[in-house]
């Protein structure tokens, strides 16, 4: 569309490209250049393949799952019993289980972890936030087994002296421990999140006459709302994703029941023991872990979706 | 005029560095004082010992004796979020809390314990009004805060310190961040305001500071060269490092 005036203003400078004193060309351009991306490519498609491949796997398991067994009875079900008949599934136990382990777990992380988070943000000297802060990055680093035989070893003889009726398997232990394990993560993201609130906001509350404390919870913690909403999600969809310390230390029980002293068994452990024991490929039961799978796949996905609608909703701009 | 704030030797040290040396100075009630001086010769620090905001800044060490209406604020018995309450400031940059204009108008007198929902309103409109900014929001006041523009953010910022009553008001450099004509709005705002409060203003313009206050302290590293009345102290400076500064020689 502008060719025509082109040659006009070429020929006004009275130079063309072929007389040109200026070299655009790139010298250094060397065959890395070319590759690399390539490359680069390569690896973020072997995540993304992976991903697919599990997406596909538990989709076509799952369908052979629900031709056997209606979703509505999946879905409704009070009882789980994939080996004892009558044979039933019905998933309530499974989510029950998970359940009551996320909300204990939730419990003890989400204010445990908040009020660190505020009192490394607001209070500690920045001497003791330099010594704190990798210590928890390197507790949430602690194999989650060493959790589970925390849990069975110390945590359930300590509660079996409160409550002397509990079982060695029991939901609180476990959910406590769940609890203790994400309490890291939730302290770590949420003082990022309140670190990140500026200099300027404190000021003018404290020059306000505001104390320590008012600052912290009427100006950092509104305004780091966000991200803070977003650690406890984060929290949360740990929390039910979590397997080992729930396989050891919380039994394996299906039980719908909102009784924390009893045993039960959540969606991963169930996982985990079919997964360990010798079910013939293409069985009920070998189905049945994938449509657990998948009904866990979707409860952390909506979670997530939950968590950005929240964070968005209750975003305060600074 | 008569004094209100007191300030002698005063001695402020950031850990190593010394910040303000031997400062003595006494600052008139109902009218406005200026600091002017270089970059880096301590006005804001000044300023923020007035409010104890330098409190908060670790390793600070303070020498000498400051009083405001005859009490020493440094002493035991004060406390800093009563004095704050009774010593507003306003920054260099305007920072109001991202809530809407009327939640950060309301954020200081509900910090001091007011809930009634019509004491505030009327809190509201006359912080507003004060600070010249009520026909422009009032038919918006559950908008962000953040949703207007960065004159009237600080014309909110000064109606927000005002809203809890104070009786001194600290400004540092509160112009510095705006346009020319959100600049005149504050200077004209400054004049309605030194007759119900006691200014001090941290400027690195001499044009303001001589268009706008009563009187003027010329500081130099850490020490005050020089304070007068605004006039006097532009026209006929007594000591030749005030003269060399505001005849644009140095700084
Ligand atoms: N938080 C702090 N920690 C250590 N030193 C500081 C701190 N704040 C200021 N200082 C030092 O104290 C001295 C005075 O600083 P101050 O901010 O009071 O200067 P100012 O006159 O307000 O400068 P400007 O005009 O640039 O705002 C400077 O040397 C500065 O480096
Ligand atoms: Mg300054």
């Amino acid at each position: 569309m502008s060719m025509p005036t082109l040659p006009a203003s070429k020929a006004k400078r009275g130079r063309t490209d072929a007389g040109s004193t200026y070299s655009f060309k790139n010298e250094k351009k060397s065959l890395a250049d070319t590759v690399m991306p390539l490359l680069l490519f390569l690896c973020a498609a072997v995540s993304i393949l992976t991903t697919i491949g599990i997406v596909v796997t538990l989709l076509t398991e799952t369908y052979h799952f629900f031709r056997e067994i209606p979703i509505f009875e999946f879905l409704t079900g009070r009882k789980w019993s994939p080996l004892i008949p009558p044979v039933s599934y019905g998933i309530l136990p499974l989510l029950s289980g998970t359940l009551l382990i996320t909300v204990i777990a939730c419990i003890v992380a989400i204010p445990i972890g908040l009020a660190s988070a505020i009192y490394l943000s607001e209070y500690a000297p920045s001497s003791v936030r330099r010594v704190v802060k990798p210590i928890l990055e390197v507790l949430a680093g602690v194999p989650t087994i060493v959790y589970g035989y925390f849990a069975l070893t110390l945590v359930t003889p300590l509660l079996r002296e409160i409550f002397p009726q509990m079982g060695v398997f029991n939901a609180l232990s476990a959910g406590i421990v769940v609890g203790i394990m994400i309490i890291p993560m939730v302290c770590s993201l949420s003082e990022d999140a309140m670190s990140a609130v500026p200099r300027s906001l404190r000021d003018g509350a404290y020059a306000l006459g505001a104390t320590r404390l008012e600052v912290a919870l009427r100006i950092v913690v509104p305004a780091a709302f966000s991200g803070i909403v977003a650690s406890a999600v984060l929290a949360f969809s740990r929390a039910i994703g979590e397997t080992m310390i729930v396989t050891v230390a919380a039994g394996s029980t299906p039980k719908l029941t909102a009784n924390p002293l009893e045993s039960i068994q959540t969606m991963t452990a169930y996982i985990v023991q079919v997964s360990l024991g010798d079910t013939p490929r293409g069985s009920l039961e070998y189905g049945s872990i994938f449509a657990v799978g998948m009904t866990l796949f979707v409860i952390t996905f909506l979670l997530n979706i939950l968590a950005q609608y929240v964070a968005r909703r209750f975003r305060e701009e600074y | 005029m008569q004094t209100l704030i007191e300030i002698s030797n005063l001695n402020l040290y950031y850990s190593s560095v010394h910040a303000l040396k031997n400062v003595s100075l006494s600052i008139p009630e109902k009218a406005i004082t200026a600091f002017i001086g270089p970059s880096g010769c301590g006005k804001s620090t000044l300023l923020r010992t007035m409010n104890r905001m330098n409190d908060m800044i670790p390793g600070t060490r303070i020498e000498g004796k400051l009083t405001i209406g005859g009490t020493d604020i440094y002493s035991n018995e004060v406390d800093v979020e009563t004095l704050r309450k009774k010593v507003g400031m306003v920054f260099q940059q305007p920072n109001p809390f991202p809530k809407s204009i009327y939640d950060n108008i309301a954020y200081g007198p509900r910090l001091h314990g007011i809930r009634n929902k019509k004491q505030l309103d009327e809190i509201v409109e006359s912080s507003l009004r004060a600070a010249a900014l009520w026909d422009e929001v009032k038919d918006h006041l559950k908008r962000s805060a953040l949703s207007i523009s960065g004159g009237q953010q600080q014309r909110l910022c000064i109606a927000r310190a005002l809203a809890v009553n104070p009786d001194i008001l600290l400004m540092d450099e509160a112009t510095s961040a705006l346009d020319p004509i959100s600049t005149l709005k504050i200077e004209e705002l400054t004049q309605e305001l030194k007759n119900r409060y006691t200014i001090v203003m941290v400027t690195h313009n001499m044009h303001q500071a001589a268009r706008v206050s009563d009187q003027t302290a010329f500081f130099l590293n850490g020490e005050v060269v020089e304070h007068a009345d605004t006039e006097k102290l532009f026209s006929n400076p007594s000591d030749q490092r005030t003269e060399d500064y505001i005849s644009g020689r140095f700084g």
